[in-house]
């Protein structure tokens, strides 16, 4: 610890050099103690959890990576799912693709819009009034059900009726989305500042044109990832998939009629199979699938910073 | 987006500079804004009671007093944006040009295309500077190009940009500074060409020289535009305003609660140099009340 003492305005501090004989300069490093010791300790635990995280994180990808690369190609990407005994090589998981873009596609065309009109209502309109506490916490509940009770609730309401469907994936795709949206795009829209709004009241805009012209667009890039981010966690949904569109191993263009198939069912089915052909096709489609992720992510990074070039 | 602004095209005309009386002494004035024993509440808190002033035509209104005396509350009455706030209740008579503003059948929607206001701190859209400016007369139904450009360049000129932004609109308007930001303010105000602006303390937030800049812009279109201004800052209102309001809190020790009121109304000398009540000689010399 430095002792105070006066020193030379003129000269300069430099920490542990006396600037002239017989004068110290202050001491200006955090002195020894218990803050620093606290400091030390949160970064030490702060270290410690981002290993222990990315740990896993890097584990999964160089797996699914190694196991998976030597399976995809050009005709893995478009070729029929074989028999499972035929080995890894002939064949591919083209059905599964189509499948899950279809079913995923049409998931998001039902849920993102209905969730996005959601939020809108609930953050711009409902306030604080029943109908807006209900919705929320509704969409709440939504979100803890487990997907596989979702893929019972369409089996017993649509598939008995109607049959599978990859339309009847997309309803249970869908519910899943819808909550996650909605929770979302609300809280993008309450990050718009309440300034914003009254500055378009002010010139005389109705409620809906200024949640059209100034609320949506300052709030577009946050309601987009938010929901691209749902559709890549709806992408990977299996359970629910199981009840609602089964497996197949041709592709069917008619997402709206018939059983079709999804990457992630056949992950599901390929990797239970004990033949070796089965098991890389498998690593295939979780590398494929993972490679939608992201690339999807990527889009959702581009769409953001393009709808919010304004915003600084 | 583009396609619905259509649907909304009103019949909204815009008041002409041109068309309206100038240059009239202050006693044949034409009142704007007759507010009668006005009294408002949030919810059930009465945050201004027993407001009563009359606002002239192409005058410069100032509105001053202590923090919490209503000065705001009673601005934002003047073009209903009170009733964005939930649980705000306006009780008293207010007229604008001999209409009852608060009358059952007048869309606030139509009374703030009118009546425009600018606010404490400067809020652009986040759009580029031209369509900050060409927002209003776009919802109000102008698509027409050249007619939206010669809008927003002869809005621009009025609140003193265009020359500091004319090779740059379609940056965006966030990146200007803030008494920049608060010029755009003002032209987008300007843009729909209202018959009143109001202004909630716009230089607040400014350094002097954007201040000086405010206050010449609003001089300068004071001829056709009817002010109407709150400020902190008493030499801003000897410098700009022909009138002046003066407001005070009443505190009841009793409930503990505070309301707002207007102590004293007149013109601006006279105001500062005789004032008539104790209150308004304690506030404007310095001594707070």
């Amino acid at each position: 610890m430095a002792v105070a003492q006066p020193r030379d305005p003129g000269q300069p501090m430099q920490p542990g050099q006396p600037a002239q004989p017989g004068q110290s300069t202050p001491d200006l490093r955090e002195p020894a103690g218990w803050r620093r010791a606290k400091d030390r300790i949160a970064t030490t635990l702060m270290w410690i959890s981002f290993v222990v995280v990315i740990i896993p994180l890097g584990f999964v990808l160089y797996t699914v990576i190694a196991k998976g690369a030597s399976a995809i190609g050009w005709s893995f990407l478009t070729s029929n799912i074989p028999p499972n005994v035929v080995p890894l090589g002939a064949g591919g998981m083209g059905p599964a693709i189509a499948g899950t873009i279809e079913i995923t596609a049409l998931a998001a065309l039902m849920a993102v819009p209905l969730g996005v009109l959601g939020a809108v209502y609930v953050n711009e309109y409902g306030g604080n009034t029943l109908l807006a506490r209900i919705v929320r916490f509704m969409a709440d509940v939504m979100t803890g059900v487990p997907s596989i009770v979702m893929g019972l609730f369409i089996f017993s309401l649509w598939v008995l009726h109607f049959g599978f469907s990859g339309l009847a994936g997309a309803f249970a795709l869908g519910c899943l989305m819808l909550p996650v949206v909605i929770r979302s795009s609300e809280e993008m829209l309450k990050l718009v500042p309440n300034a914003l709004r009254e500055g378009s009241y002010a010139v005389g805009a109705t409620k809906a044109r200024v949640v059209m012209t100034v609320v949506l667009p300052a709030a577009i890039g946050g309601i987009v990832s938010g929901a691209l981010l749902a559709i890549a966690r709806a992408a990977g949904e299996t359970a629910p998939l199981l009840f609602t569109v089964l497996t197949v191993s041709a592709v069917n263009w008619n997402v709206f009629s018939g059983a079709n198939t999804a990457l992630s069912a056949q992950i599901f089915v390929n990797a239970s199979q004990p033949y070796v052909g089965a098991q890389g096709r498998a690593w295939g489609a979780a590398l494929t699938l993972i490679a939608i992720a992201f690339i999807l992510m990527i889009a959702a990074r581009v769409v953001t910073a393009r709808f919010t070039r304004y915003s600084r | 987006m583009e396609q619905s602004e259509q649907d909304t095209v009103t019949s909204y005309q815009v008041p002409h500079p041109e068309t309206r009386p100038q240059d009239q002494s202050p006693s044949s004035r034409t009142p704007v804004f007759d507010v009668k024993n006005v009294s408002i509440y949030y919810g059930s808190f009465r945050a201004v009671t027993n407001v009563s002033l009359t606002i002239y035509e192409n005058e410069i209104t100032a509105f001053i007093g202590p923090s919490g005396c209503g000065k705001t509350t009673v601005l934002r009455t003047l073009n209903r944006m009170n009733d964005l706030v939930v649980g705000a209740r306006v009780e008293g008579e207010v007229y604008y040009r001999g209409a009852s503003l608060y009358h059952k059948d007048v869309s606030p929607t139509a009374v703030r295309r009118r009546i425009g206001m600018v606010f404490q701190k400067p809020n652009p859209f986040p759009k580029s500077i031209y369509d900050n400016v060409a927002y209003g007369p776009r919802i109000n139904g102008i698509r027409n190009k050249a007619r939206l450009n010669e809008i927003v360049e002869r809005s621009l000129r009025q609140a003193a940009l265009w020359d500091e932004v004319k090779n740059r609109l379609g940056t965006s308007g966030l990146s200007l500074s803030g008494g920049q930001a608060q010029r755009l303010c003002i032209a987008r105000t300007l843009a729909v060409e209202p018959d009143v602006v109001l202004m909630d303390e716009p230089a607040s937030a400014l350094d002097p020289i954007a201040t000086a800049a405010i206050e010449d812009l609003m001089k300068e279109i004071r001829s056709q535009y009817t002010i109407v201004i709150v400020t902190h800052n008493m030499q801003q209102a000897t410098r700009v305003s022909d009138r002046t309001a003066f407001y005070s809190v009443l505190i009841d020790s009793e409930n503990d609660t505070r309301t707002g009121t207007l102590v004293e109304y007149d013109q601006t000398a006279s105001l500062f140099e005789n004032p008539r009540d104790e209150r308004t000689k304690a506030y404007v010399t310095g001594r707070m009340g």
